[in-house]
């Protein structure tokens, strides 16, 4: 059977791994919506957590034997207390100034780091298995899909689920709403707003690292897997709606489906499809498809 | 400054005439690599670790009358900051000679500086046939392996083993194209078919939906026409989708160093051309372990082939007693290149230094006795049929013969 000139085994062979890599989008876009959302601050380390997360599970196997199960969990911890840090002692007093400089502080913070495993571990990679309970694939009827991908759709999920349910069903969410809006009034009714704005910044870079644990076993793990993605990430979190929860998600998966189509059709146009995409909607939703105007 | 120490050399007594037609009495390598990028391993610091042995090699072993200097710098793959560091190492530190020039861009520009200056370039890097046919002169060596010679090796071990179908992975820049274009000819004049091919973006990082392509093309073996992170994840990707199971990969550049990052289960049983192997006899051996103690990596041909040069180069000038381009040029030319990277090795007209190159096999995991035994050598591919035939070159400087 044919759809659109293509053999429709192939057509949706394609929408499938779209909709995987589209995981990833989803994943770390909804970090950036998370952190943009409270902090006002354009993280541009993001590609570089998702690299230190992917790291940390390379290292926690390579010299503690900590497998790749642990390693989902613990390596966003690791990632998360480090970015705690970080926001504390360095990112937290820039938050007066014009959002330029904390967009200046992360990128340096990325440079250093992807700087530091370059020299570290140099730039071919390093390899990380697929763990065994997930090795090997099934014969779906139009393609052969490794097992792990399917995994990988299914956790990317379930973590983009329970942060929305987090974000917009909770008391803690709705606290984390109000003091979106209005920071100094939630305060002054006894919030704790400075450690909500680090807990904010560390789940963010707790869930950029969580996609990177998810990436190892697809990717070599290498200290430049972030810097390749992250520019497709923000065009993702421009075409949502910068700050919106919900629109990261559904625009990440949806972009990954439009790339892995774009491959099928135009292979040499799929690295500039999204970018495109990004152009259009700024053009008639400057403020992105589930953006706010403010 | 040369015309003044020429001058000054005919005052001078004889026994310092050599040291005084080296201009300002130093010998000067510049050193242009990738240091951070996609081929910052197989060449960066490691070239520049096998350019100083070189250096420290030369003066030991020769004990020259100049000094031997060296410059290095991180060009990031890009043309323009490599025209315009070399121009400054030129115009101000008076450099002698440009050296390994990895990715073909970088290559042509600084190829073509040099010629402009008037000083000689030495390729070890970059791939692409360019170097030595359209953008062929005279100032410029190709060291250590080109598109043609990694293509011919490969494909048409690959089509003879019975892999007739042909599906290309190949990076969508100018490297991708010609190392393509390069094997398909080979795959055609062997006898085989190539089905189709799919152009990915460089850099990529997932190649699945390619790979999806590439079976359901039906061929028999997917030409992987890309380099470093992306070949090893094209390779890598592939085993995820059980693609070796009915198909087989030929890497068409796949560097010691890429297989290193591979491991040994991925990349099993891959066939690849290479111009130099640390494990093929005592003099490779040697060299390479002391290249490990300095580097903690065994060399690649690029970093092999890089001393191979640099020390041709440094005899050449102590052989003519000049650092003048064309003299050391013609002593270059002139001089069999015989060292533990290449034997009876020979500098043609357009450029090409011609010498053996290698077919190799990846050996599986339990063939792999010590670190970094990763290859078997399948054949020898003697120089005159490794690299492509002087018949062929679209060089000016050959067709004008």
């Amino acid at each position: 059977m044919e759809l659109f000139g293509m053999p429709s085994q192939v057509l949706f062979g394609q929408l499938l791994l779209g909709l995987i890599n589209g995981s990833f989008y989803a994943v770390l876009s909804l970090g950036l919506a998370v952190i943009f959302g409270l902090l006002h601050v354009i993280n541009f380390a993001h590609g570089a957590l998702y690299m230190l997360g992917a790291f940390a599970a390379w290292m926690a196997l390579e010299y503690l034997g900590i497998g790749y199960w642990w390693s989902l969990a613990l390596a966003p911890l690791a990632v998360g207390l480090g970015a705690a840090v970080f926001e504390r002692a360095m990112l937290r007093r820039l938050y007066q100034s014009d959002a330029l400089y904390g967009l200046l502080l992360t990128y340096g913070l990325a440079l250093v780091l992807e700087g530091t495993f370059r020299n570290l571990y140099g730039v071919s990679g390093l390899p990380y298995d697929v763990p065994e309970a997930l090795q090997g694939g099934v014969d779906v009827g139009f393609m052969f899909l490794p097992l792990y991908r399917a995994w990988v759709v299914v956790a990317a999920a379930a973590v983009c689920i329970a942060t929305w349910l987090l974000v917009e069903k909770t008391r803690l969410g709705a606290t984390l709403r109000a003091a979106t809006e209005r920071a100094e009034v939630v305060q002054a009714l006894g919030v704790n707003v400075p450690l909500l704005v680090t807990a904010t910044y560390a789940a963010g870079a707790a869930l950029a690292a969580f996609a990177g644990v998810l990436a190892a076993p697809l990717t070599q793990v290498n200290p430049l897997m972030g810097s390749h993605l992250i520019v497709v990430v923000f065009a993702v979190v421009v075409i949502g709606g910068m700050g919106s929860i919900g629109g990261s998600i559904v625009t990440g998966l949806a972009l990954g489906v439009v790339e892995g189509l774009t491959k099928a059709f135009w292979p040499e146009a799929s690295a500039v499809v999204v970018f495109v995409v990004m152009a259009v909607v700024l053009v008639f939703r400057p403020a992105g498809l589930f953006g706010k105007v403010h | 400054m040369k015309h003044t120490t020429l001058a000054a050399a005919c005052l001078l007594a004889t026994a310092s005439l050599a040291q005084a037609q080296i201009s300002d009495g130093v010998v000067k390598l510049g050193v242009l690599t990738d240091m951070s990028g996609a081929y910052s391993d197989p060449a960066g610091q490691g070239t520049v670790v096998a350019t100083r042995m070189a250096v420290e090699d030369f003066i030991a072993a020769e004990k020259p009358a100049f000094k031997v200097e060296m410059v290095s710098a991180d060009h990031q793959n890009k043309p323009d900051i490599a025209s315009a560091k070399a121009r400054e190492w030129i115009e101000r530190e008076n450099v002698d000679a440009l050296t390994e020039l990895v990715t073909t861009s970088v290559a042509l520009n600084v190829m073509k500086l040099a010629k402009e200056k008037n000083r000689i370039a030495l390729i070890s890097g970059a791939a692409s046939t360019r170097v030595t046919n359209e953008d062929c002169n005279d100032v410029t060596v190709h060291w250590t392996y080109d598109t043609y010679a990694l293509a011919n090796g490969t494909a048409s071990a690959v089509v003879k083993a019975g892999g007739k179908k042909w599906f290309f992975l190949t990076a969508d820049y100018a490297f991708g194209h010609s190392l393509e274009q390069d094997a398909s000819n080979v795959v055609k004049a062997s006898g085989g078919t190539v089905v189709g091919a799919a152009r990915h973006p460089f850099p990529g990082s997932d190649f699945s939906s390619f790979l999806l392509r590439a079976q359901a093309s039906g061929a028999d073996v997917i030409g992987l026409a890309n380099a470093g992170a992306d070949s090893i994840n094209s390779v890598k990707q592939a085993a995820e989708f059980g693609i070796q199971k009915k198909q087989s990969l030929a890497g068409l550049l796949l560097n010691l160093t890429d297989v290193h990052a591979l491991g040994l289960r991925n990349a099993q049983g891959m066939y690849l051309t290479e111009g130099f192997y640390w494990d093929m006899n005592d003099k490779t051996r040697d060299w390479s372990r002391r290249f490990f103690a300095q580097h903690k990596r065994m060399p690649t041909m690029i970093q092999a082939g890089q001393y191979s040069a640099v020390m041709h180069y440094l005899r050449a000038v102590k052989a003519t007693g000049t650092d003048d381009t064309a003299k050391v040029m013609a002593q270059m030319k002139k001089t069999p290149v015989n060292d533990f990277f290449a034997t009876n090795g020979k500098i043609r007209e357009d450029g090409r230094m011609v010498h053996d190159m290698y077919l190799m096999k990846v050996k599986a995991p339990d063939q792999s006795k010590t670190p970094w035994d990763y290859y078997e050598v399948v054949q020898t591919i003697p120089a005159a049929q490794a690299f492509q035939p002087l018949s062929a070159s679209r060089c000016p400087l050959v067709a004008r013969k």
